[in-house]
């Protein structure tokens, strides 16, 4: 396998993960701009934890994740109080924060970054995403993805049917913040250099759009928006500026024709379930086409 | 010491606040919050140094650079708010992602991502009063900001236009039955987004002298900052709010280093967000964020 391939698989890998890290709270109904603080606290986290106490990688990597979404509960108290493009803000401003606090701090070496000696190839990244969409797939299987849906729908009919509307919005936004830091601890095991810059609002902001490119209605919306526009740039000869300018002009243009994203329930529908199409024009109750 | 502290507290915080005032005003009037606002903020900066660079005179180069803002902000005016009203609440702010990302790499593929030095736009011009130091660049950016707000204020209280808006804000529904044409008059709050955040891109850059694709980031963040601490949807809380933001920038910077400022800043903002989400001063519409 050329070294290419291998760096445009990880890269691929290491979106995946950090889109599902986004889509868990967005598919409540939250939209996370914190999402590369977390993946920073799962960097620095499983990186510290790797490199000072020798801890394996493959092991340092899940419980850098639950730094991180031991960071999201404490944070999610208070900040899941706010709605809306409040909550938006508060999660912008947790994921600053985090940013500025690890150029304050000197053990993990503020502005020069912080480089990590242990490594791991391609078959760990790979299996960590995969672990990743399973455990999100089969999450989505369950009773949670059934109530996650319906808050996402309307969060107000959601909580008169009896769905713990605050406990399952929490339970999304650690979780996420969880699997955010999955992919920041691989990221830095791989690239041996993680520095603080690199988690900045600009990260965070790409990982959103993967995921509301994708769609947030079905759990392969992440997959399929990540793979699109982490690909799609690779097949363009040019330069890194000009990817991103052929980026932007895609998300603006499809959030223009389809801002559902490109996968939605009905084409899954129409897909996959020729016996029970979907009526054109006809809004789609949330339990049709299981 | 702590007198020249403030002056320049200030001055950083009249560009805050004018970034801030072009947020507010869209958060209040359209609900939608705009994150090409930083983009148009490095727009009007760089055009500016481009066009000095290419020997155009001072007068004509702040035109151009103004111009190329607004151009830009109706761009985006109508593929985020007029193409996707009725959509989830998300994609226009979404759409506006995706431009500031489209500014700033079009600028890095024309330009280059270098910085680049502004000339002095007048030498020698500083007063000194009382031992500090007033450059006539800051003084003239401080005295812009306050007349351009206090022109908006002036047009959102007492002319057609804004009571268009207002009504707008209040409900866009009702706004459409009364007659209101909503296209014509929203463009509006774009064009104000062009003026206000280009002519701060314009001010920092005569002020700091350096311009680059990523200038508009770390303002822009700043901005939406001032605008949470001001009250959403309020202009001169968003000045005061500017101001704060500024000037606590400043002294941060002078006490603990400028690495603190991030912490200070954002700290400052999810305090305010979780203890006051209203902000300091009421908003122009009435809290309706809910998802």
């Amino acid at each position: 396998m050329s070294g290419y391939f291998e760096g445009v698989l990880v890269l691929l890998a290491i979106n995946v993960v950090f889109a599902y890290g986004a889509y868990l709270p967005l598919a409540a109904g939250q939209l996370n701009l914190g999402i590369a603080g977390f993946a920073a606290v799962g960097a620095y986290g499983s990186a510290y934890l790797s490199d000072t106490f020798a801890i394996h990688p493959i092991l340092a990597i899940p419980i850098g994740a639950m730094f991180a979404g031991l960071i999201a509960l404490l944070v999610a108290v208070p900040v899941l109080r706010t709605r809306g493009i409040y909550l938006a803000l508060a999660t912008f401003a947790v994921g600053q924060i985090v940013r500025a606090a690890i150029l304050n701090l000197e053990f993990l070496g503020g502005a020069a970054g912080y480089p990590v000696s242990a490594f791991v190839g391609l078959p760990v990244v790979l299996g960590f995403a995969l672990a990743v969409i399973v455990v999100v797939m089969v999450l989505f299987a369950t009773r949670f993805g059934i109530a996650l849906r319906a808050v996402q729908d309307d969060e107000r009919v959601a909580d008169l049917m009896g769905v713990e509307v605050r406990g399952f919005q929490m339970a999304a936004f650690i979780l996420g913040a969880a699997v955010a830091g999955i992919g920041g601890g691989l990221y830095a095991h791989h690239f041996s250099y993680i520095e603080a810059q690199y988690f900045n609002i600009g990260l965070s902001i790409s990982i959103v759009l993967y995921v509301l490119l994708g769609g947030t209605q079905t759990a392969w919306g992440p997959l399929i928006g990540a793979t699109v526009f982490t690909l799609l740039p690779e097949l363009l000869r040019g330069s890194a500026s000009l990817r991103y300018v052929v980026f932007a002009a895609g998300v603006i243009v499809l959030m223009a024709l389809r801002p559902q994203g490109l996968l939605t329930r009905a084409t899954i529908q129409r897909l996959f379930d020729w016996r029970n199409p979907p009526i054109p024009g006809v809004p789609m109750a949330s339990g049709r086409g299981q | 010491m702590i007198g020249q502290q403030i002056v320049n507290g200030v001055t950083l915080g009249s560009v805050y606040a004018m970034v801030a005032v072009a947020l507010t005003l869209s958060i209040g009037v359209l609900n939608f919050l705009n994150f090409s606002i930083p983009g148009l903020f490095m727009i009007g900066g760089m055009t500016l140094w481009a066009l000095l660079d290419a020997g155009i005179p001072w007068p004509f180069a702040v035109v151009g650079a103004l111009v190329m803002a607004v151009a830009a902000s109706l761009m985006v005016e109508r593929f985020t708010w007029r193409w996707l009203r009725g959509a989830p609440h998300f994609v226009p702010l979404v759409s506006s992602m995706a431009f500031l990302l489209l500014f700033e790499h079009i600028a890095i593929a024309y330009w280059g991502s270098d910085m680049r030095v502004v000339p002095e736009a007048f030498s020698g011009g500083d007063w000194r009063i009382a031992g500090l130091v007033i450059g006539i660049p800051q003084l003239m950016g401080l005295l812009c900001s306050i007349a351009l707000v206090a022109g908006l204020s002036w047009l959102l209280a007492s002319t057609r236009t804004g009571r268009a808006l207002r009504t707008i804000a209040e409900d866009p529904d009702t706004a459409l039955l009364l007659g209101v044409d909503i296209n014509r008059v929203v463009s509006v709050v774009f064009i104000v987004a062009g003026l206000f955040t280009a002519l701060a891109g314009i001010l920092f850059a005569i002020n700091y002298r350096q311009v680059h694709p990523f200038m508009g980031e770390a303002v822009g963040l700043k901005g939406i900052s001032a605008m949470i601490i001001g009250g959403m949807g309020n202009i001169w809380g968003s000045i005061v709010g500017g101001l704060i933001i500024g000037t606590t920038e400043v002294f941060a910077i002078s006490y603990f280093g400028a690495d603190f400022v991030d912490l200070a800043v954002f700290g400052l903002l999810l305090a305010i967000l979780i203890l006051r989400p209203t902000g300091l001063f009421r908003g122009m519409q009435p809290v309706r964020f809910g998802i």
